[in-house]
């Protein structure tokens, strides 16, 4: 088990990057601190499976250094990194049992049969495959190879850290909730650092303990769920974290006013003047809507989810959305919105600005 | 469900019959009339039964041929699947090499099999070969047209040279469909190159690698032209194969009778060992192997 340090690491998959859009990961530090859960989330091709692969050594960084405690090992083969990461699709070795499969990295490190058995049955039942073990693993369900090659992931006891690519996309629901219950606990007996790669944000959200956010090849944010949930550091985690995302609306911003379309919004810090392009950007659930306070509304459609509803509006000409209680009444006479002061973020050029406490 | 019954659609199944019957049954029953009659010319023939089969059967000369043609067949597959593997295995997987590589190996397959013994006919010739006056040179006994086992290297290693390229673009073909991320997971699992080719690369190039076997076995099978050209069939009858002494036998004896004969069960052979190789193809494919 280790700490792993990205020292200024970026990487093109092109062999002379010219401009920063060349690369596929633009510069990062950061440290993964040891035996800590990490969720890697962003949509597809914003580089965090190669992130992931630069971590496992399967790829070389264009820049930077990469260091496992503090031994340099960023030009290091994979097999001395002793890590273990599962794809996002499955890989078994079709000719071999499920037994072979899973023994597969241990008897490439020479141990002891015994051990291997044992190490075998405790993970065959980890992924509910014991009746299958001398099965050949080719012929068998996508869902069971993949639990194969999350098995074969597992099955080492003395990784640095585990990187899981998508593990679960092609797991079937139930099965998808306990794997991940599986690996929560594999977690928490053994304490190894992990690195889940996902687009799906409840599961990184209920798989970690931090959430790393990537966009277009960038770390835009680093946070637990909740920071991501109250104070989304770019608008991109804010659009992409929760379910709808949070509401960005262009304004102009003065001292502790917004305004949008010479309508005042109240904020509750102050800022200086800002550059660029200016936005306020506030979560559906911290708008309510009302009859007489705050700014028009046109209500286009009301959706009940069941534990809430959701309010599709138009707001000086930009589509918003507003949560309301299940209980709480929506009817016609109800135009106007409210947002919470304490909850609206202000932004420069995306990234979020820090008010000054008034 | 109910289907309709509809005998006249047998019909349909007509043309498809007629093109089979002129393109394949007709020749073949010419054959098989060959094989059941005896003649004395004029065009006269006399029921002969099965006496050219039992003659046949009982003749040294056909099992000779035969036992030559399995060791030939045998050799090739031994070296040219091995080296087909291991030329695709070394080859590179893109660029400018690659397809610079593919170019270079498809040139033996497209040059005619006759050209093919002529080059090596001329190339293995102690007065004017360079292969043949270069190992005379350099003292080693070498002239396929007095020694058995000269002759024998020489069509072999001509076979090998002619259609290794199948066999390798094949498993070249099969190990460019692997994906990327079963080299990762066996870097992760700490695999050796050992493993990689036992465990994903061999696995995933079977299919190719199993038509690579049945096409070059029934090829060699029936192998004529390029040992024709080269030895003749020589020395002595070292390199008769089957077809060679077949032609030798229908056309230069006009032995139209046991030569018929011979060439249905040489047809029954190469068709018993082709289907022996398929059911043993299928039947591993269903086990996973």
């Amino acid at each position: 088990m280790a700490k792993i340090t990205l020292d200024n690491l970026a990487h093109s998959y092109l062999p002379n990057p010219k401009s920063e859009d060349d690369f596929a990961l633009k510069e990062l530090n950061h440290v993964w601190e040891d035996g800590a859960a990490y969720a890697l989330l962003g949509s597809s091709g914003c580089g965090k499976t190669t992130l992931l692969n630069i971590i496992s050594g399967l790829l070389q960084p264009s820049r930077g250094r990469i260091l496992f405690d503090d031994v340099d090992v960023t030009h290091a083969p994979t097999a001395q990194r002793s890590i273990a990461q599962v794809f996002q699709f499955p890989v078994v070795y079709d000719t071999m049992s499920v037994r072979d499969n899973l023994a597969f990295p241990l008897r490439n490190r020479g141990r002891d049969e015994k051990y291997v058995a044992e190490r075998v049955q405790e993970i065959a039942r980890m992924i509910g495959m014991e009746d299958m073990l001398n099965r050949k693993a080719r012929g068998l369900t996508a869902d069971a190879k993949q639990k194969i090659s999350l098995g074969r992931g597992m099955v080492r006891k003395d990784v640095n850290a585990l990187l899981f690519d998508e593990p679960l996309t092609v797991i079937d629901p139930h099965m998808k909730w306990e794997l991940r219950t599986q690996l929560k606990k594999l977690h928490h007996d053994f304490g190894h650092t992990m690195i889940y790669v996902t687009h799906d944000q409840t599961e990184a959200l209920t798989f970690a303990d931090k959430v790393v956010v990537m966009y277009e090849g960038r770390v835009v944010q680093i946070g637990t769920p909740d920071e991501l949930f109250e104070r989304p550091e770019h608008t991109f985690v804010g659009y992409f974290i929760g379910s709808p995302g949070m509401n960005v609306i262009p304004a102009k911003v003065e001292g502790r006013t917004a305004y949008i379309d010479g309508s005042s919004v109240e904020l509750a810090r102050g800022y200086g003047p800002l550059d660029g392009k200016v936005e306020i950007g506030v979560r559906p659930e911290f708008a309510r809507l009302s009859q007489s306070d705050g700014l028009p509304v046109k209500v286009r459609r009301v959706e009940d989810v069941g534990r809430h509803k959701i309010i599709r509006a138009n707001f000086f000409g930009h589509d918003i959305n507003i949560i309301a209680g299940e209980d709480d009444p929506v009817s016609a006479d109800m135009n106007r919105v409210t947002f919470d002061a304490k909850h609206v973020n202000v932004y420069a050029n995306d990234w979020r600005v820090e008010g000054e406490a008034a | 469900m109910d289907k309709t019954v509809n005998h006249k659609a047998w019909f349909l199944v007509l043309p498809v019959l007629i093109l089979v019957a002129f393109s394949a049954v007709i020749p073949l029953m010419t054959v098989v009339n060959y094989s059941v009659q005896d003649t004395f010319g004029q065009n006269e023939f006399f029921w002969a039964g099965l006496e050219w089969f039992e003659e046949m059967l009982a003749s040294d000369r056909m099992w000779d041929a035969l036992g030559r043609q399995l060791m030939f067949s045998g050799i090739i597959l031994l070296i040219e699947v091995p080296l087909g593997i291991f030329v695709a295995l070394n080859m590179p997987k893109s660029g400018f090499w690659a397809s610079f590589c593919l170019v270079v190996m498809s040139l033996p397959l497209l040059i005619p099999w006759n050209v093919v013994g002529t080059i090596w006919q001329i190339f293995g010739r102690v007065d004017i070969g360079l292969l043949g006056y270069t190992l005379d040179l350099i003292g080693v006994d070498y002239n396929y047209t007095q020694d058995t086992f000269a002759a024998w290297v020489t069509i072999i290693v001509m076979d090998v040279w002619h259609w290794t390229s199948l066999v390798a673009l094949l498993a070249y073909a099969g190990l460019k469909s692997i994906p990327d991320a079963y080299y990762q997971a066996a870097k992760i699992d700490q695999a050796s190159r050992w493993k990689v080719f036992r465990f994903i690369e061999l696995p995933k190039m079977m299919g190719v690698l199993m038509i690579a076997v049945l096409l070059r076995f029934m090829d060699s099978f029936m192998i004529y032209t390029e040992p024709f050209v080269v030895t003749g069939g020589g020395p002595g009858n070292a390199t008769t194969l089957l077809s060679i002494d077949l032609v030798k036998m229908a056309l230069g004896q006009f032995d139209l009778g046991p030569a018929a004969a011979f060439s249905i069960m040489y047809f029954l052979v190469i068709l018993l060992i082709s289907w022996v190789f398929y059911t043993v193809m299928t039947n591993l494919d269903k086990k996973g192997m």
